[in-house]
């Protein structure tokens, strides 16, 4: 029944919402209760290249605080909330209603968010329900119905224009500028309570996160990221320390992950973390397609590994072909 | 017992370096090695570890393209998949098929099929996507678990582990349910010759998707597909201390 009624029934309705009018955004806020997410200055950056007002929708258990932090963020129109216990642990099926029925009010004619594991999984919901093909990952904006996405691990770059009447995005964060404060948003509940009903069938049960004191991967002015090389987890140690002495977020190959060197969220790469931090040093990484994907936008490379062949050599600004067990503690020792 | 789904999409290998057409209307594919989605080769090989398990029924596979898709689904068969569904779908229009029409028709077939899981990859690594399984989802208001790297079955409840930004999350959804797998979920298995030889006897239905009732009118224009920019070439230092000194000079450090 209710596939059947989408299937006949979208079209009809997003042709009502087709036409020549002033752009507006909807942005989903990410956050966890306390601070909004930095994706989210990433996603205002994009939205303010479309033109027209810009809202973000937060919700969340507890969202005072993050409410507040978003009014302040330099472009932001209006902030929409909604704050529930039905949006514990963020499930998309009890977050789409919710955009679904702010979209009905406020008639955007673009929803956006950044790209994280969150808006991966909201965004081509929310964009089902609306009968609309999303555009994920975009890098660049050139109109409000064209943009610029990588396909094949970043190895070419599509420019598409987008023919559904809303256009629904998600924007990778290291392409964009984060947003920062000095704007005075106002601020309204998104939709009155009760006029949608929450999902069903999901239940969030709990979460293990890693805990670090390094700088964020995303944000990191430089990542110094371990790969196969390192043999093992203890190994993995000197790429810390030289992380810690640099200031640096850490990140690894997939290799690395697969061997349990370290934790999966660690990953970068095609499909792990996509980041282009001014500096990045790759110790014990070949530079396989899929890593190089994660990273080749960084401002300067540098790559330590003892094969002179390896494909990471092919990308990297500065190489030395070395043993990483002798070229590491060096470096700990040598750099500042 | 469950019934499940699988979605299949036949890809250029992964390890294959791609090139644009001069033209920039897409890459070139005509005589390039191609091969099942490694995501959806993890997917196939989770439902067929539920079949072994005495959870499912029966495994169905899915792939829409182009008819060299049958390839693809003689591979999921040789895994251990059941039988297969060809949704074949013209070269001129395969170019502009997206996730949005994918997902619908996954969603018209498991209803059809009376579904209890579908399972896909997490995304296909030729358009990078990563939509189809939530978009399912959503066509069928079924709840999703998308990038899964471990998935528990206790009656209708399935628990399962999902990789997030900053660490493993776990949630609980009840069937029927779509579940993306992430790379982590499990290692697939390779097909051996004698299933390989089993796989070709069994059955492959040919649909089209006007037989599904499903619109594949493109949502996008594919304005143009280019190379990206290429970094200028590096050097390679004697030692150490040249990097040191190369990254003080760029202010890195």
């Amino acid at each position: 029944m209710f596939l059947g009624t989408i299937l006949k029934n979208s079209r009809n309705l997003s042709s009502k919402v087709n036409g020549h009018r002033l752009q507006s955004t909807l942005i989903i806020a990410e956050h966890d209760n306390e601070k909004l997410a930095a994706v989210t200055r990433n996603a205002l950056t994009a939205a303010k290249k479309l033109g027209g007002d810009i809202s973000v929708l937060v919700a969340g258990t507890k969202i005072v605080s993050v409410v507040e932090q978003v009014s302040k963020v330099a472009g932001v129109t209006k902030v929409l909330k909604a704050e529930s216990e039905d949006f514990k642990g963020f499930l998309p099926e009890n977050l789409a209603p919710l955009v679904l029925a702010t979209q009905k009010r406020i008639n955007a004619t673009h929803i956006v968010a950044g790209s994280s594991a969150q808006s991966k999984s909201l965004l081509p919901r929310v964009a089902a329900l609306l009968d609309v093909s999303p555009v994920t990952d975009v890098i660049d904006i050139k109109a409000p119905d064209t943009f610029v996405r990588t396909i094949y691990a970043g190895n070419a770059i599509m420019t598409l224009k987008s023919l559904d009447p809303v256009k629904i995005i998600t924007v990778r964060s290291t392409s964009f500028e984060a947003a920062g404060d000095g704007g005075s948003g106002s601020v309204e509940d998104a939709v009155p309570a009760g006029s949608y009903e929450k999902g069903s069938g999901s239940e969030w049960i709990s979460q293990e996160l890693s805990k670090s004191d390094r700088p964020d991967l995303a944000s990191a002015k430089i990542v110094v990221s371990g790969g196969r090389g390192l043999k093992s987890a203890e190994n993995f140690k000197i790429i810390y320390d030289l992380a810690d002495k640099m200031g640096a977020g850490v990140g690894a190959s997939r290799a690395a992950v697969d061997a349990g060197f370290v934790p999966n969220d660690m990953q970068i790469g095609q499909t792990g973390k996509i980041v282009a931090p001014e500096l990045y040093l790759a110790v014990g990484i070949s530079g396989a397609i899929q890593h190089l994907a994660g990273m080749k936008d960084s401002k300067t490379i540098a790559a330590i590994n003892k094969d002179p062949d390896a494909p990471i050599f092919q990308v990297a600004d500065y190489g030395i072909v070395a043993d990483l067990f002798k070229a590491v503690p060096e470096l700990i020792e040598k750099v500042k | 017992m469950a019934r499940v789904l699988v979605g299949v999409k036949r890809v250029i290998d992964y390890a294959v370096k791609i090139r644009v057409k001069p033209d920039k209307s897409g890459v070139v594919t005509d005589g390039v090695k191609h091969g099942l989605n490694p995501f959806d080769e993890i997917a196939i090989e989770e439902a067929v570890r539920l079949k072994e398990k005495k959870f499912a029924s029966e495994v169905i596979a899915v792939s829409c393209g182009l008819p060299q898709a049958q390839e693809s689904l003689r591979t999921a068969l040789a895994m251990g998949v059941d039988r297969g569904i060809h949704v074949e779908v013209p070269q001129a229009q395969y170019d502009t098929l997206q996730p949005v029409h994918v997902s619908k028709i996954l969603a018209k077939i498991a209803q059809d099929e009376k579904i209890d899981i579908i399972i896909v990859g997490k995304q296909a690594i030729d358009d990078d996507s990563n939509q189809t399984a939530q978009m399912t989802a959503a066509l069928l208001n079924w709840p999703q678990a998308t990038f899964a790297s471990e998935v528990k079955v206790e009656g209708s409840d399935v628990t399962v582990k999902r990789e997030i930004d900053g660490g493993l999350e776990t949630i609980k959804v009840k069937l029927p349910a779509v579940i993306s797998a992430d790379l982590r979920l499990n290692e697939p298995r390779y097909a051996t010759l004698p299933n390989i030889m089993k796989a070709k006897k069994k059955p492959i239905k040919k649909l089209t998707p006007g037989d599904v009732g499903v619109d594949i009118s493109p949502r996008l224009q594919v304005l143009s597909v280019e190379d990206p920019p290429t970094r200028q070439a590096g050097s390679i230092l004697p030692d150490v201390d040249s990097l040191v000194a190369k990254l003080k000079e760029k202010g890195h450090i």
